[in-house]
């Protein structure tokens, strides 16, 4: 594996009595995209947020290419910049364009100064495809636009590694591939990767490894061919043949 | 009629209710926006201290507030803001009408805080914004924008309430004219309504003017 970027060590999370996360090691090398998929309530989402810390968890570590996550404040602030997370709801920021969603990070986090920013999200823009509707609200764009949108809001921030939290699930049919493709070119420009989804097709063409959650426990990895057609787990055999079969 | 307006300064009254009225809901707003952001911050508390606020604040009758502002604080513990006792009571009045309409601005700015989706503010916090960032840039400007009808209300509300300052403190605001006129000339019904009037000129405007705001700024989800 390339150098360890995300480096989950030990990691234990629980809401309350549930136990949500249960030592969980993982580790994300550098260009590495990662799929992580899992019953519903396994704790995947629980996964990818307590990576930037968006939740906290009780024991074990997590270190960011090489950095240690720190308690809330200023220092948290500054490593989330490093971190993309793009929502299974988009999340944009309804009172601002598409272009003040892309250049609010650059600005304000990065203290860019607007000229650049602007250019730099136009260029961004251009490369989702939105390029020509920089100054709509995002009401006013589809969800696949929007979610496309949100994608080029992370990459602004350049980041070291991009979290996806089932970023199609929301979408109607027609608008899934005009996502993948913009998350395919990424992956082939050597974004590092996590990302939680039940696109099996966009799993075998980009990623390295599948990570199958279950109950809160990592119970198999490997690489997709590997993984779809030989899971060793009962349990993974049991969800696979309840996806794949449609 | 024109007599009680040649002889008493009925237009300056309402000078002084505008006054008023602009000055508290200056402070209303401040005081509002403070409450409204201790109410919303990750830190338990000072989430206290903003619900405190508003429960004790809100539940508290506007006329207690202004008689303990000048019988408690101004006579008792000396706390004296002028020489002059006009112009203490004045800006008593205007304290007591900021405190007491900050709580319910607070309200309107957190029912505005509860029209944003709250993946917006998760989103800002992911991106690496500051909770001081993620305020100023991304919750605060759609709470106001979804908060100003009630917003308004709250004004309109406001404007009626210099009224109390009359009455309590002597400050020589409109209501405090009507009474002053109405000593010394005898009730009159057209004196009545000339002051009624007054109010719905000063108000009415305001509201056509705030709901048609907040049908334009409103936040297209
Ligand atoms: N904020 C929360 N408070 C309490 N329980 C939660 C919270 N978020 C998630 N859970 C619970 O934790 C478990 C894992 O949730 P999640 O990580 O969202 O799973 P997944 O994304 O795999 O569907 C579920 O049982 C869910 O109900
Ligand atoms: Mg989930």
């Amino acid at each position: 594996m390339s150098e360890p970027l995300v480096v989950m060590d030990g990691v234990n999370k629980h809401f309350g009595d549930l136990h949500v996360l249960k030592d969980i090691d993982l580790t994300v090398g550098k260009g590495e995209v990662v799929i992580l998929i899992g019953p519903s309530g396994s704790g995947k989402s629980t996964l990818c947020r307590t990576i930037n810390r968006l939740e906290n968890f009780e024991s074990g570590s997590i270190t960011i290419d090489g950095v240690e996550l720190p308690e809330e404040g200023k220092e948290l602030a500054a490593l989330r910049a490093d971190v993309g997370m793009v929502f299974q709801s988009f999340n944009l920021f309804a009172h601002k364009t598409i272009l003040q969603n892309v250049t609010l990070g650059p600005i304000k986090v990065r203290k860019m100064g607007k000229a650049d920013a602007e250019k730099k999200a136009m260029d961004l823009l251009e490369r989702v495809g939105i390029a020509h509707q920089a100054q709509k609200y995002p009401a006013q764009l589809s969800g696949g636009q929007q979610q496309r949108v949100a994608i080029a809001r992370s990459l602004a921030m350049d980041p070291k590694v991009m979290l996806f939290d089932e970023p199609t699930s929301a979408l109607d049919p027609e608008m899934i591939n005009e996502v993948l493709d913009v998350m395919v070119e990424l992956a082939h420009s050597g974004m590092t990767m996590i990302v939680v989804t039940h696109e099996m097709g966009f799993a075998r063409k980009v990623a390295n490894r599948v990570v199958f959650l279950s109950d809160g426990e990592i119970v198999e990895q490997a690489p997709p061919d590997e993984f779809f057609t030989n899971p060793t787990t009962d349990r993974c055999k049991e969800f696979l043949s309840k996806i794949l079969t449609h | 009629m024109g007599e009680i307006l040649s002889e008493y300064d009925v237009l300056g009254a309402f000078w002084v209710t505008i006054q008023l009225s602009v000055l508290s809901a200056i402070g209303s707003l401040l005081i509002g926006t403070v409450m409204a952001v201790l109410r919303v911050s990750p830190v338990a508390v000072l989430r206290l201290i903003g619900t405190s606020y508003v429960n004790i604040v809100r539940n508290t009758p506007l006329t207690l507030l202004m008689a303990f502002s000048v019988l408690g604080l101004s006579f008792i513990l000396g706390l004296q803001l002028s020489d002059q006792a006009t112009t203490n009571s004045y800006w008593w009045a205007v304290i007591m009408l900021s405190i007491y309409h900050g709580a319910f601005v607070c309200e309107a700015l957190r029912s505005g805080v509860n029209t944003i989706p709250p993946g917006q503010a998760e989103a800002a916090r992911a991106m690496g914004l500051t909770f001081g960032q993620s305020l100023s840039q991304v919750l605060l400007p759609q709470a106001f924008r979804g908060a100003i009808a009630p917003l308004g209300s709250t004004l309109i509300a406001l404007i009626k309430n210099t009224t109390v300052a009359a009455v309590i403190l002597g400050t020589a605001e409109a209501a405090g004219q009507l009474a002053e006129i109405t000593e010394n000339e005898g009730a009159s019904l057209p004196t009545f309504f000339l002051f009624a009037l007054g109010f719905v000129i000063l108000t009415l405007p305001l509201g056509i003017l705030f709901t048609n705001l907040s049908q334009r700024l409103s936040v297209k989800r």
